[in-house]
């Protein structure tokens, strides 16, 4: 089997408003490895993976997938936004969500296939959540509601997985089932990065570290990433956030 | 012998200009409700608003020239959704500041054109403000047909694409749908849908019909396009009472609609079994705390 194609994100800079919010980021993402994007609030770590997916406009810079832009092959992406760009009072169940991740692959005028229906299933049976398809979406917790969009994101069959801050207001058992999954996901060879906002002991996680703050300040294994020194030039003093510093 | 209820249904049917009016009010009362529930779910109930007071200039103008006037106000309704959204991302002004500018400059602009042109012209400023149901003609009756189909037809073959978008659109961009030429083709059938209304509500009280059956059918069920078919039932049994109360009690049509589209909302918002003010479990509890 031909080695899985990686990303590489080429002198990108983004603004925001007039606003410098990444400075000329450059850095390779590789399958197999679970990757963590970190920093302070404001950091651009949102910023990034919209700007990568075109979610946004770039000021300068490439991001390509295999040897083509990568938002030339959205298709192959799954992305689950932060839980406050939804409407969780909007009228739809959780079976509503999670086929509308097989939306694109059904294509314009056509009906969802039977394997849509089968695929959506089996990833709502992969994220213990089958037993909730006719629930209203706003009817559940959060934690729940996170394991319903990881669904619809398994559905989408991407080689890419985005996932933004996917642990803010869960529950333990669905932080445990969601890192169980982004492993697995990993482990088949899909790249896999993550958003995070502060984890403390679960960054143990991640294979592969991003630590930005509108800068890339270190990228890499966790042991070489979280060094004192990239710690107080991510998060100036409060160097608090991480028990785990090397 | 027919009931009197069968009696007080067919009389006003006699005649033509009723039959026609009916036909195009229960027309109306389906597109709205359908088209209304994307403006509901995506919080734009401002932006209806801000087309149907839009059409008013393109209207004028198309009087002027001897052109269809809901080919005129179509026009005048896309140019400003253009204008609003042009605006916002131009300039640091925020999108709902942007529709009260334009969509007041338009309406101002249309009354002006209209006021001028109604002295040599056989047209009356409030039948567009309030709606002239009594004088839809043959015309209107094909064009509202036409426009009912087109809406329908789009809506159901865009469905699954809407949805997503409507729900999530940053997920719905990311997985490769062309959400630019959803937004625009969602802006091209609300400003579709308040052309056909004209007549029956008139563009000041469309709003209500793009609304409230859409709001009504939410408080009671739970997917979007359960929400669009309860919505167009309550639609169109609006436009249909609205109608019969005005005939019968010598009211003018499009407030009497909207009176009974109203009415039904507060019934849901007081009774709905989920969300009802009087009906959850909640409310009962808080009372019986303050009266004891």
């Amino acid at each position: 089997m031909a080695t899985p194609p990686y990303i590489t994100i080429d002198h990108l800079s983004v603004n925001y408003r007039d606003v410098q919010a990444l400075r000329n980021i450059n850095l390779t993402l590789r399958p197999g490895k679970l990757v963590g994007i970190f920093g302070p609030n404001g950091a651009g770590k949102s910023t990034l993976i919209k700007a990568m997916l075109g979610l946004m406009p770039v000021v300068t810079g490439r991001v390509t997938y295999g040897d083509q832009a990568l938002t030339h092959q959205l298709d192959r992406v799954a992305y689950v936004p932060q839980r406050s760009q939804i409407d969780w009072t909007f009228p739809a169940t959780v079976w509503d969500v999670v086929m509308m991740g097989r939306v694109k692959k059904t294509g314009w005028l056509n009906r969802f296939s039977t394997v849509s229906r089968q695929l959506a299933k089996d990833a709502l049976e992969r994220v213990d959540m089958l037993a909730f398809r006719d629930r209203p979406i706003g009817a559940l917790s959060g934690g729940q509601q996170q394991r319903v969009f990881l669904a619809r994101a398994l559905a989408q069959e991407a080689d890419i997985f985005c996932f933004d801050e996917p642990f803010v207001g869960v529950d333990q058992k669905t932080e445990t089932v969601i890192f169980k999954i982004f492993q697995e996901l990993a482990a088949a060879g899909h790249i896999v990065m993550v958003v995070n906002h502060d984890l403390g002991e679960s960054i143990t996680n991640f294979g592969q570290i991003i630590l930005l703050n509108k800068e890339l300040i270190a990228a890499g294994p966790r042991d070489w990433v979280l060094t004192r020194d990239n710690m107080i030039r991510a998060y100036g003093g409060h160097v608090g956030v991480f028990g785990h510093v090397a | 012998m027919s009931p009197d209820w069968v009696r007080w249904f067919f009389e006003p049917l006699q005649f033509a200009f009723m039959q026609r009016s009916l036909v195009v009010a229960i027309m109306v009362g389906i597109i709205c409700s359908v088209v209304g529930s994307y403006l509901m779910v995506q919080r734009l109930a401002l932006l209806g608003d801000a087309i149907s007071h839009s059409v008013l200039p393109g209207l004028a103008i198309a009087f002027l020239l001897g052109v269809n006037i809901f080919v005129g106000a179509f026009i005048a309704g896309i140019i400003s959704t253009v204008m609003i959204g042009w605006i916002h991302t131009r300039s640091p002004i925020k999108e709902d500041a942007a529709m009260g500018i334009v969509f007041s400059a338009f309406f101002a602009l249309g009354i002006t054109l209209i006021t001028t042109i109604q002295k040599d012209n056989k047209i009356d400023l409030n039948h567009f403000l309030f709606g002239n149901i009594l004088g839809v003609t043959v015309g209107d009756m094909r064009d509202t047909a036409i426009i009912t189909a087109l809406v329908l037809v789009a809506v159901a073959l865009l469905y699954k694409e809407l949805l997503f978008y409507s729900f999530d659109p940053l997920g719905a961009q990311a997985s490769g749908l062309p959400v630019g030429w959803l937004n625009a083709g969602l802006m091209v059938l609300i400003s579709l849908t308040v052309v056909a209304s004209m007549k029956v509500v008139g563009v000041i009280l469309v709003l209500s019909l793009l609304i409230a059956p859409g709001a009504t059918a939410y408080l009671l069920v739970p997917r979007l396009h359960q929400v669009m078919v309860l919505g167009a039932v309550i639609g169109v049994g609006s436009s249909i009472s609205g109608l019969y109360l005005s005939y019968y009690l010598n009211l003018p049509s499009g407030p009497a609609i909207v009176l009974v589209v109203s009415g039904l909302f507060a019934l849901a918002f007081l009774f709905s079994p989920r969300y009802g003010v009087l009906t959850r479990a909640g409310l009962w509890r808080w009372l019986w705390r303050v009266g004891a």
